[in-house]
């Protein structure tokens, strides 16, 4: 007997299904929708972070400026980071994953779809959670352990607070004990931890979901050393965030404890250690650093290949980088705290461990270079980022050395230089590669191709936007601008570069505001894409677009790396690729083959209990901000009922609703013995 | 027939390389133009990392130019063969040509760029190593200055001379100053780019930091982590002076300051100063000790006063502004300070302009 027949396939809970309207998206399993909703969600909270960050610009570029309230300055440098990070460039990762995974490995979807849409919707639920404080939370001025308490001004002007200010405003970095019980007394910082946790949790969620999904789930043939790069960037993500987001939950469980139920964890005056905390959020922040840019650089190396007409270069070195900079990431957290007074040995132990990431690093760019050398480069909207990204990356990379140069970085921590460097690998890098990816594989969503004219105002734009705001920090920060300064003097001469950057920082929202009307535009009236707009290389271009519900409409086998590109290409005596005749015609096959599957395809159904069980997450945690009042304990409770009884509706959900094929007539049978509601 | 990537084309093509062109020339005078005005046109400020003013710096600063001309060398090394590559291997349109040879990797090329970094960075890990260990610590024989951070202001105490300041440290050149640090709060970081990198001050820890200085001037310092509302207005002075100098500085500050008598001006902002509450946080040591008001060390406490006209600067080192003079400055920080310094523990007492004006007067005379 199957496991499948023990499952009650009577139902007291019918599965939904709906294909079409708001039903359909809110109860998918579809790793496809789940990815766009990933991707809209993550660009929508750009635009927020984006925001946060021209309010930050306004309000720099005038020395002693009082256009926010020092109160509001914190609280908006700290969302922004706080967005862009685990709002923006994660989710944004998530969702080319989620949308690219089981295409590129030739599956119909990940090995736990129901696990995936609740990843997803606990990532919604708490993203949402984190920016409810600009409601809810609250922001006090400090208040000393001994009980004395700051002041703020009254009636308005720099020194009192707005509601902006009643954000979280401790630092993204959260460091204690400032963004503990007695310095950021008030709500907002709760939320921020609390949200935190929540995130994590999703990130937690899909990364077991896309391990098992990448080892288990490859198309037949697809040996590991034939995935595309994209896909072991991402699988080395997914380990990356299986062991760095437990030490981050530890520790927001702890500032948790610490805020609310009076612990001292990361309190002197109670014997707990402040430099804790510090170890316990970079052993997890260095991987995180990984985990922003590897699936970038995985984008990156599917986009050089293809627009160089040439295989990556060195593809196995690529791969075994990218794994060599995740595993050396887990040892150079200290490398944040080179001024925070650890012992010389530690130092230098911690500048030679760090000193180390940059020769897998190397070897990456190299290699892309390498693709590129005696390629044929078509300089299209995709590659144009994907070559911004070579570039940027290569110099926020050359200023990551000289952190690595201990006593240099004794100079250059806590200032602009630092900001100006983690822009160049996460601006220039992760979301010039996130871009491009977008670019590229736009076609697999719409069956259009994003129009190239706008898409290059947009990078020309974006480029030079990005390197006036971000290129004179380094300079602010040699001359002695410290990170996070709400008044700078004008004695310092800062204001000009100041100004600089703020002029790049607005080109950058204005270059956003054309790549919006571009997606727009070209959804409606975009050309049509075809099946292989690029001339593509990997598989998930085997399929039509938009990309077919079922994927595959047979299971493909893969015979090798690029394995589209060789349906298409032979090589001559020398090496170089020679289009075959029938190519065309190859291509014209795909598609309709594509198009009309032989036999009904089974995928799994769609299901209530994941968005359930993820919206009463965010009502437990409301609960234990205010877990000292009646409601707050009401509300723990309530929440608890809705996620421990969408547990159990879950588990007791019929796999398979039978239901009726399109022609009306006899349910489909039911599957045998594929447990594909999982 | 024509692929259909060749319509989303840049205008790449052989008609259009001159647009293409152009725009590159643009681009990179640009980008050279703004590099070079970032080196040549602006001035050092204050807190600039390119001027030492000691051996500790001046060490740092030569580790910086070292990693520095060696990135430069390696990044137009990178950025030279990328732009030659993007123009000698773009796509011409020539569709005659044949497709370019499908390469799969090199493994000697792959040993080559493993290795030269790894030969580049043992280079600069040597220079790096040794300096980690002779700049951190401080000597035996060195000047103890120790250093307690505040929300938001740098308390000195000088232990061998029985000293205690705020926001000034005066220190003598030549000699060797080892920067005992804690914190009374949160978190804090001690930098004066001119003399040495940064370094923490930790609620219950204790660190170290030696400075030293070979010309003698004043040089700007600023609180380097995030520390709450107005980390931004936490700043600092070092002043270097000659030993002679540094003596008498000794000498001065030892002293108690006169205790005003009733009736003179500075005798009504004493009155201020005594009847407002100033009393609850700041030690004034007077010349008559029964008058001396002594905040312990270990209770909340604010900048000792009993000198503080011998400051040319107050409030965390952020008063007074540029344009603003030293009287005006204390007028309107007297007048509302958690308006200038948000989240202050110094509140608004509500003082009347004759009051401040009579608390200016006092605290003129404590030099």
């Amino acid at each position: 007997m199957t496991a499948t027949a023990e499952r009650p396939q009577a139902t007291i809970f019918k599965r939904p299904s709906s294909t079409e309207g708001i039903w359909s998206w809110l109860t998918t399993v579809d790793h496809k929708k789940i990815g766009i909703m990933y991707g809209y969600a993550a660009f929508f909270f750009f635009l927020l972070g984006g925001t946060e960050a021209l309010l930050l610009r306004w309000h720099l570029a005038s020395a002693n400026s009082e256009f926010l309230t020092a109160g509001a300055y914190n609280a908006m440098f700290t969302m922004h980071a706080t967005t862009m990070v685990f709002l923006f460039v994660m989710p944004a990762s998530a969702a080319f994953m989620n949308y690219l995974i089981p295409l590129m490995i030739g599956a119909r979807d990940v090995a736990f779809p129901r696990l995936n849409a609740l990843s997803w919707w606990i990532f919604f639920f708490g993203g949402i959670f984190l920016y409810s404080t600009f409601i809810f939370g609250t922001s006090v001025a400090p208040i000393s352990p001994d009980g004395i308490a700051g002041n703020l001004a009254a009636g308005g002007g720099p020194g009192s607070f707005n509601w902006l200010a009643d954000s979280p405003d401790g630092g993204w970095f959260g460091y204690q004990p400032n963004a503990g019980a007695f310095y950021s007394p008030g709500t907002a910082m709760d939320f921020w931890a609390l949200g935190l946790q929540i995130i994590g949790l999703a990130s937690l969620i899909s990364s077991v979901n896309f391990i098992v999904t990448v080892l288990n789930m490859r198309a037949k043939g697809m040996r590991l050393l034939r995935m595309p790069v994209f896909v072991w960037m991402s699988t080395v993500v997914a380990f990356l965030l299986l062991f760095s987001i437990p030490i981050i939950a530890v520790a927001l469980f702890m500032v948790t404890f610490d805020r609310q139920f009076g612990a001292v964890f990361f309190s002197p005056v109670g014997g707990g250690d402040p430099v804790l905390w510090q170890h316990l959020f970079w052993l997890f922040g260095h991987p995180e650093v990984y985990i922003l840019i590897l699936p970038a650089m995985g984008i990156v190396s599917e986009v050089l290949p293809v627009f160089s007409r040439k295989p990556l270069f060195g593809y196995s070195a690529v791969v075994f980088a990218g794994a060599a900079i995740a595993f050396l990431g887990f040892g150079v957290w200290a490398h944040h705290m080179f001024s925070s007074g650890i012992t010389p040995v530690a130092q230098a132990a911690f500048g030679l461990a760090t000193m180390t990431i940059a020769i897998p690093t190397g070897i990456k760019i190299f290699n892309w270079m390498g693709t590129m050398w005696g390629g044929r480069l078509r300089f299209t909207t995709p590659m144009l980022f994907a070559i911004g990204f070579v570039a940027m990356f290569t110099i926020g990379g050359l200023s990551g050395v000289t952190h690595a140069v201990v006593p240099s970085d004794w100079q250059q921590t806590d200032t602009y230089y630092i900001v100006a460097h983690f822009h160049y690998v996460l601006f220039g890098g992760s979301v010039f590669g996130l871009f491009a990816g977008l670019y590229y594989w736009f076609p697999k969503l719409t069956g259009k191709v994003m129009d190239s004219r706008l898409g290059k105002w947009h990078f020309w734009l974006m480029f030079t936007g990005f390197n006036l705001t971000f290129a004179p920090m380094h300079w602010l920060g040699l001359q002695g601008m410290v990170r996070r300064t709400w008044k700078y003097a004008p004695e310092t001469g800062l204001e000009p570069w100041n100004v600089a950057a703020t002029v790049g920082a607005f080109i950058i929202a204005f270059s956003m505001l054309i790549f919006m009307y571009n997606w727009y535009n070209s959804r409606r009236r975009g050309v049509d894409s075809g099946l292989d707009p690029w001339d593509a290389r990997t598989i998930e271009w085997t399929i039509p677009n938009p990309t077919p519900e079922y994927n595959y409409a047979r299971s493909p086998a893969v015979t090798s790396l690029d394995h589209f590109w060789h349906f298409k290409y032979d090589e001559d005596d020398e090496g170089r690729a020679v289009r075959k005749e029938d190519a065309d015609e190859i291509i014209a096959e795909l598609e309709q083959e594509g198009l009309n599957p032989i036999e009904p395809i089974h995928l799994p159904n769609p299901s209530y209990f994941p968005i359930l069980m993820a919206v009463g997450l965010p009502i437990v945690f409301y609960g234990i901000i205010y877990h000292t009042t009646l409601w707050g304990k009401l509300l723990i409770a309530i929440g608890a009922v809705i996620t421990l009884s969408s547990l159990i509706g879950w588990a007791i959900e019929p796999i398979e609703e039978p239901h009726a094929p399109q022609d009306g007539g006899e349910p489909d049978p039911e599957p045998e013995g594929v447990d594909a509601g999982v | 027939m024509r692929p259909i990537w060749f319509s989303y084309m840049m205008p790449l093509g052989m008609p259009r390389i001159l647009p293409f062109l152009k725009r590159f020339a643009a681009l990179s005078g640009t980008a050279l133009f703004l590099t070079s005005c970032s080196w040549i046109g602006n001035e050092d400020g204050p807190l600039t990392t390119f001027k030492p003013a000691g051996p500790n710096a001046d060490r740092i600063d030569g580790l910086f130019w070292l990693t520095f001309w060696i990135a430069t060398v390696i990044f137009f090394l990178v950025m030279g063969a990328l732009v030659v590559m993007l123009v000698v291997f773009r796509d011409k349109g020539d569709k005659e040509k044949k497709l370019p040879k499908q390469t799969h990797g090199h493994a000697g090329l792959e040993v080559v760029w493993t290795v030269i970094p790894a030969l580049i960075l043992a280079a600069i890990a040597v220079p790096t190593v040794t300096a980690v260990f002779d700049l951190t610590g401080c000597e035996d024989d060195s000047m103890r200055v120790e250093v307690t951070g505040h929300q938001w202001w740098f308390e000195y105490h000088y232990p061998d001379q029985d000293i205690d300041t705020a926001n000034v440290m005066v220190i003598p050149v030549g000699q060797e100053v080892c920067a005992e640090m804690t914190s009374a709060d949160v978190l804090h970081n001690f930098w004066v780019p001119a003399l040495h990198g940064k370094r923490y001050l930790v609620p219950g820890q204790t660190t170290e930091l030696r400075l030293e200085a070979d010309e003698t001037g004043e040089f700007w310092g600023h609180c380097a982590e995030f520390c709450g509302l107005s980390h931004s207005l936490m700043r600092a002075r070092v002043q270097v002076v000659t030993q002679s100098e540094f003596d008498a500085w000794v000498s001065a500050q030892q002293k108690p300051t006169p205790l005003p008598a009733e009736g003179t001006p500075e005798g009504d902002g004493y009155q201020v100063f005594t009847n407002k509450g100033c009393v609850q946080c700041h030690t004034v040591r007077f010349d008559d000790d029964s008058a001396s008001n002594v905040i312990d060390a270990a209770a909340f406490n604010g900048p000792d006063l009993t000198h503080f006209a011998s400051r040319d600067v107050f409030a965390g080192a952020s008063l007074p502004e540029q344009g603003q003079t030293y009287e005006q400055a204390l007028k309107a920080w007297l007048a509302d300070p958690p308006n200038i310094k948000p989240g202050s523990f110094m509140p608004n007492l509500a003082l009347t302009s004759q009051e401040i004006d009579d608390l200016i007067v006092w605290l003129e005379s404590n030099k």
